[in-house]
């Protein structure tokens, strides 16, 4: 078992620190949360297709789910946030077995273009079920959270709330990178046949890690839905996934710092630059163009080799 | 029987899309995710043609073809062959990286609203069984009968279409064989962008072009191809008109919100039980 990359959580623990500290300016904040939300969608998407090798363009649907559930739940029954989390949870976990248990058989584009039209799906059906969801135009109205007792509304506690997650997340899946669950899904990825014959029952693991990675996917997008009281499908659309993709794959692909470096970096990048909007999808797939040609493994993988040529590790 | 129609000619341009599909996928084992774009740009340069240029029609087709020809033949160049690790992911990846790039930059050249594009040929309901068609609908069906039956005999019958076969079968024993495989996978992509270009002019007067039209129509060209079987052309054909007869089916049925939705059950519901296409032979490998 290889040494816990304890530097990077590290980083990750002191950089917020710093945020929490000196950063008071609430655009700032709101955009610091949204790196959050993506970094860690972009971690879950990247376990999927780095480690595991499944290509699956319908994580946005998985988010949505969770954003609905808890949205509706809360803002039109009335029912306890954390109760409504623990229900998407469910919820998404049935969809995720349901569509992976077939499509997980597939392979390749076959399994990209399932998952996609699955994406889809979800996608119309946010946008046609007005009755519950409220339709293209949004769902408003969903209570902030509380954590025992304090309701947590601004910026900054919401930021401080959403962090704790973060790390608690970042921890894990350090942990995942470093366990035998990882070896085992590189390995199915590597070769499926090789790995069966070494007695790794390849569909129970594959459909495991795709539910396992849709549930945090959901957790996080109830988190979404009570931090911005407000959710319309747009949020939820082929776009995102894509989007997703891009930073996983900038990021670098099987590397737990990859999703978040990318989600950092990609997130920024158009806030800064608001006057190129326009021109948002066009670098998203530059990006990802000169990435895949040019820096296979993308920036952690290009920073790794950076460190090991002129740091000489004993 | 209206519906049937309707479902007839959106299945034409089905059809034809997912030709291009499997033109790229016989030669290459690709599938382009942006096979959409490449619609959606034939549609735009048409519509540039004829209206900011004022090319006759005559002129503007063969340019607009030759244009995303050409285009295709540069998306090649540029994407694919450069990629350094050939796995199946990074095809994918990249293919989609191009997508968001076209249809990026279609978006700021022709901006975001919905182009008019007025009939090619005078348009004309006629009255048939039960039921009318429009002589658009006509031309989008009768050109992808043609290409489908054309491309059937370039590629079984001709040399040249027997080298884009060889390439897929064994890229190394063709290339040994003195086939060029490098241009041949470059003339594969071009002649889908040209398939595509078809499609997206034949198709502007129905449905008119907008920047983001090219995801909708290559995923409903893809589930055509899949549906079909992918790499055989009549499945492609056969897939799109059943697509889109039981798409306008369903619209009859349902709220129209949900038509859409229906392409997606029907890819989920092939690629979960026969992944090979209902009539193509077992190629989709299953744990």
């Amino acid at each position: 078992m290889r040494k816990l990359n304890l530097s990077f959580i590290i980083f990750n623990l002191i950089t917020l620190f710093f945020i929490s500290r000196y950063i008071e300016n609430e655009y700032y904040l709101s955009l610091i949360i949204y790196i959050i939300f993506n970094a860690i969608n972009a971690s879950c998407f990247n376990i999927l297709l780095g480690y595991a090798g499944i290509i699956s363009l319908g994580q946005a649907a998985f988010f949505g789910l969770g954003a609905y559930t808890s949205g509706i739940l809360s803002a039109t029954y009335g029912i306890n946030p954390y109760a409504t989390i623990i229900i998407g949870i469910i919820i998404t976990a049935i969809v995720a077995f349901i569509i992976g248990y077939p499509s997980l058989k597939l392979h390749g584009h076959y399994l990209a273009m399932a998952t996609l039209g699955f994406g889809m799906i979800v996608y119309i059906c946010f946008n046609e079920m007005d009755f519950i969801t409220a339709g293209p135009s949004g769902l408003t109205g969903i209570p902030n959270i509380s954590f025992f007792g304090i309701e947590i509304g601004s910026e900054y506690k919401f930021f401080i709330f959403l962090s704790v997650f973060y790390m608690i997340f970042i921890t894990l899946m350090e942990f995942f990178d470093k366990s035998f669950i990882s070896y085992k899904l590189r390995f199915i990825h590597e070769s499926e046949n090789a790995s069966s014959s070494y007695g790794i029952n390849v569909a129970k693991v594959k459909l495991t890690t795709f539910v396992v990675i849709a549930c945090v996917t959901s957790i996080n997008g109830s988190l979404f839905a009570f931090y911005s009281n407000f959710i319309s499908p747009v949020s939820f659309s082929f776009k995102y996934s894509i989007e997703l993709v891009v930073m996983a794959v900038f990021g670098g692909l099987g590397s737990i710092t990859g999703g978040s470096i990318g989600a950092a970096i990609l997130t920024f990048i158009p806030e800064v630059f608001a006057e190129i909007e326009d021109y948002e999808m066009v670098i998203y797939g530059g990006i990802l163009a000169i990435t895949i040609l040019f820096f296979d493994g993308g920036i952690a993988k290009q920073f790794k080799r950076l460190v090991e040529k002129y740091v000489k590790i004993k | 029987m209206q519906f049937f129609y309707s479902g007839i000619t959106s299945g034409s341009i089905y059809a034809l899309v997912a030709i291009g599909f499997n033109i790229i996928y016989n030669t290459t084992g690709i599938i382009n995710f942006a096979q959409g774009e490449f619609v959606m740009l034939g549609g735009m340069f048409i519509y540039s043609m004829l209206y900011m240029m004022n090319i006759p029609f005559v002129l503007a087709f063969p340019v607009a073809l030759f244009g995303a020809f050409v285009l295709g033949v540069i998306f090649e160049r540029v994407f694919i062959r450069y990629v350094k690790v050939k796995s199946e992911l990074n095809l994918i990846t990249i293919t989609i990286a191009g997508s968001i790039i076209l249809r990026g930059l279609a978006m700021v050249i022709w901006g975001r609203d919905t182009l008019l594009v007025e009939s090619f040929v005078p348009s004309k309901a006629i009255n048939v069984y039960k039921g009318t068609i429009t002589t658009d609908s006509l031309v989008v069906i009768g050109i992808s009968l043609v290409i489908s039956f054309l491309l059937t005999f370039f590629f079984k019958k001709t040399k040249y279409g027997k080298a884009f076969r060889a390439c897929y079968e064994d890229k190394i024993a063709a290339s040994v064989c003195g086939i060029n495989v490098k241009a041949v996978v470059m003339f594969s992509f071009g002649i889908a962008a040209f398939l595509g270009a078809i499609a997206g002019v034949v198709v502007s007067p129905i449905t008119y072009v907008t920047y983001s039209d090219g995801i909708m129509t290559g995923l409903k060209g893809f589930s055509a191809a899949v549906m079909g079987g992918l790499g055989s052309f009549w499945g492609g054909i056969f897939g799109g008109i059943l697509l889109g007869v039981s798409e306008s089916f369903f619209a009859s049925v349902f709220p129209s919100g949900y038509k859409d939705a229906m392409a997606f059950l029907i890819i989920l519901f092939i690629l979960f039980f026969r992944p090979q296409g209902l009539f193509g032979r077992k190629k989709a490998t299953r744990v």
